[in-house]
């Protein structure tokens, strides 16, 4: 186990080190201590390795990654993870705004609260969030799966295309072309399976499930009154 | 971009060491502000019948002595006063008005950057580092202090146009974002008396708030108002002479953070800039949320 002081050493040093392991790993597990607050904490990796950072990190922790196994034990900033190709992200505490933002792949599980705009314009990424969401979460969101067990805000899902929402508490308002949808049998399978794979216990059956409508996919005049 | 900090104690454990707290807290944020840094320190009160008042002078080497034996003779009462850099504090055995008349009879150029019981300004043009520095911020003692470190967008980068800017007796507010109807605002406020010393979107904020006051809103509901009337984006911090309240906009997306422990409250607009404060390991942290505001003030 290799461990990287970031009262000792830059973000810069330990992302180096960890970008090195996609030609040769040396290590596979790493610790990060004293992150405090640091943007850009382990972003841009790629290699099968894990990431341990103990303490609070600020923006941008974890973007970009692919196929590593990152743990935040403590808050994030603004955008993390996002990006993401593959691999899994958890956060142990709250996460700030956008978190997953864009990202295409993976599995990002936020064992707090998230912020405003969770998951925007999300590409393929399965977001698990165990407390609740922020307004305007999901916003253009195109592919994957959110995941929330708490309440999410205003405007969920707006200009939704086919991202799979799944909701145990209030939703505070629905965003344009947002509905809720059946619960239907292969719903339950495919949420189960995530609320699995996050090591988060919950009933699948308490949830519901929300997504497009698919009226905006093309703008028709008829549905100007919705943008 | 643009940083605030604030740091609000709770009790007078670290009443002391409040600048020495502080500084490194506003040093984090130069990333986010580097061409101009401020800040309002409350403390060392003046008792009933006094006002404190900190004023500044385009003259670097103004001889405020004369100014404060002038004044103490137009106002017939007793002034004492203290010098920090380009900055003196006068405290004067008189009320608000009265002061401010006098001292626009005196001298027309003489700039008051703050008036109340508590409060003192002080700010400048420069990196945050310098800035605390030069008025020996660290050095400071008093029950709460808020900070900005600039980042101009939409006025230019003078003195006038840093933060904090005053709103009122013993009161300010430190602004992160931009607001989008402030020259309509501006107007109407001017014909509503509000005065503004420059084109900063900032200081119509500011305005806003002393104008709602003025008109008997309590903070609490100048700031339901302001939520209602101030478009764009914004993250407050406002300081009274008791105490401490920060509010965001509706879309939030100027960023804050807040922590909480029993010795304190500190609000920054990240959180880098909290991490050297006494026992944030075990801090209660958290995002305020959009369209919300919160106060802390002492009993």
């Amino acid at each position: 186990m290799m461990t990287v002081d970031l009262a000792a050493q830059s973000v810069r040093d330990l992302n180096k080190a960890l970008h090195e392991c996609k030609e040769n790993i040396t290590e596979k597990e790493w610790v990060v201590t004293n992150p405090k607050g640091n943007h850009n904490i382990a972003v841009g990796l790629d290699a099968e390795i894990s990431v341990d950072i103990h303490g609070h990190a600020g923006y941008f922790c974890a973007g970009m990654n692919k196929t590593a196994n990152v743990t935040v034990h403590g808050n994030v900033g603004q955008g993390v993870a996002e990006n993401m190709m593959s691999g899994v992200v958890r956060v142990k505490g709250d996460a700030s705004q956008a978190a997953g933002a864009t990202a295409q792949g993976g599995l990002l599980v936020i064992e707090g609260n998230a912020g405003a705009r969770c998951g925007i314009s999300m590409k393929g990424v399965d977001i698990v969030v165990k407390g609740s969401i922020g307004h305007m979460s999901c916003f253009m969101g195109q592919s994957g799966s959110l995941v929330v067990c708490g309440d999410a805000g205003e405007a969920l899902g707006d200009s939704l295309y086919e991202v799979h929402i799944y909701v145990k508490g209030s939703v505070k308002s629905l965003g344009a072309d947002c509905i809720e949808k059946d619960m239907r049998s292969e719903h339950i399978a495919e949420l189960k399976g995530l609320l699995e794979k996050a090591g988060v216990d919950e009933n699948p059956l308490d949830f519901k499930r929300y997504g497009s409508a698919r009226q905006l996919y093309t703008f028709k005049v008829d549905n100007a009154s919705a943008y | 971009m643009c940083g605030i900090v604030g740091l609000y104690l709770k009790n007078d454990k670290f009443e002391n060491s409040l600048g020495e707290l502080f500084e490194p807290m506003l040093i984090s944020m130069t990333d986010r502000g580097p061409d101009s840094a401020g800040f309002a320190i409350y403390g060392d009160e003046v008792g009933e019948g006094w006002v404190k008042l900190t004023l500044r002078h385009p003259d670097e080497d103004y001889r405020w002595e004369e100014l404060s034996d002038n004044l103490s003779a137009s106002l017939g009462c007793e002034i004492k006063w203290m010098q920090n850099a380009n900055v003196v504090v006068l405290k004067i055995n008189t009320n608000e008005s009265s002061a401010r008349r006098a001292l626009a009879e005196l001298d027309s150029d003489v700039l008051i950057l703050s008036a109340g019981s508590s409060i003192e300004i002080l700010k400048e043009v420069g990196l945050p580092e310098n800035i605390a520095s030069k008025f020996n911020l660290s050095g400071m003692k008093g029950s709460h202090i808020i900070g900005h470190t600039r980042m101009a967008t939409e006025s230019a980068v003078t003195m006038e146009g840093s933060h904090p800017f005053s709103t009122g007796s013993d009161l300010c507010l430190v602004h992160n974002g931009s607001l989008s109807n402030h020259n309509r605002l501006r107007d109407t406020l001017k014909r509503e008396g509000i005065t503004f010393e420059t084109e900063n979107d900032s200081e119509v904020a500011a305005g806003y708030l002393t104008w709602r006051l003025n008109q008997g809103d309590s903070l609490k509901v100048a700031l339901e108002n302001a939520l209602k009337d101030l478009d764009g984006f914004f993250t407050f911090t406002i300081g009274t002479k008791d105490g401490f309240a920060v509010m965001r906009d509706p879309i939030a997306c100027k960023p804050a953070v807040l922590a909480e422990t029993d010795d304190y409250v500190a609000m920054a607009s990240e959180y880098q800039a909290l991490v050297s404060l006494p026992g944030i390991e075990n801090a209660k942290v958290w995002e305020p949320e959009p369209a919300t505001f919160y106060v802390w003030e002492r009993k």
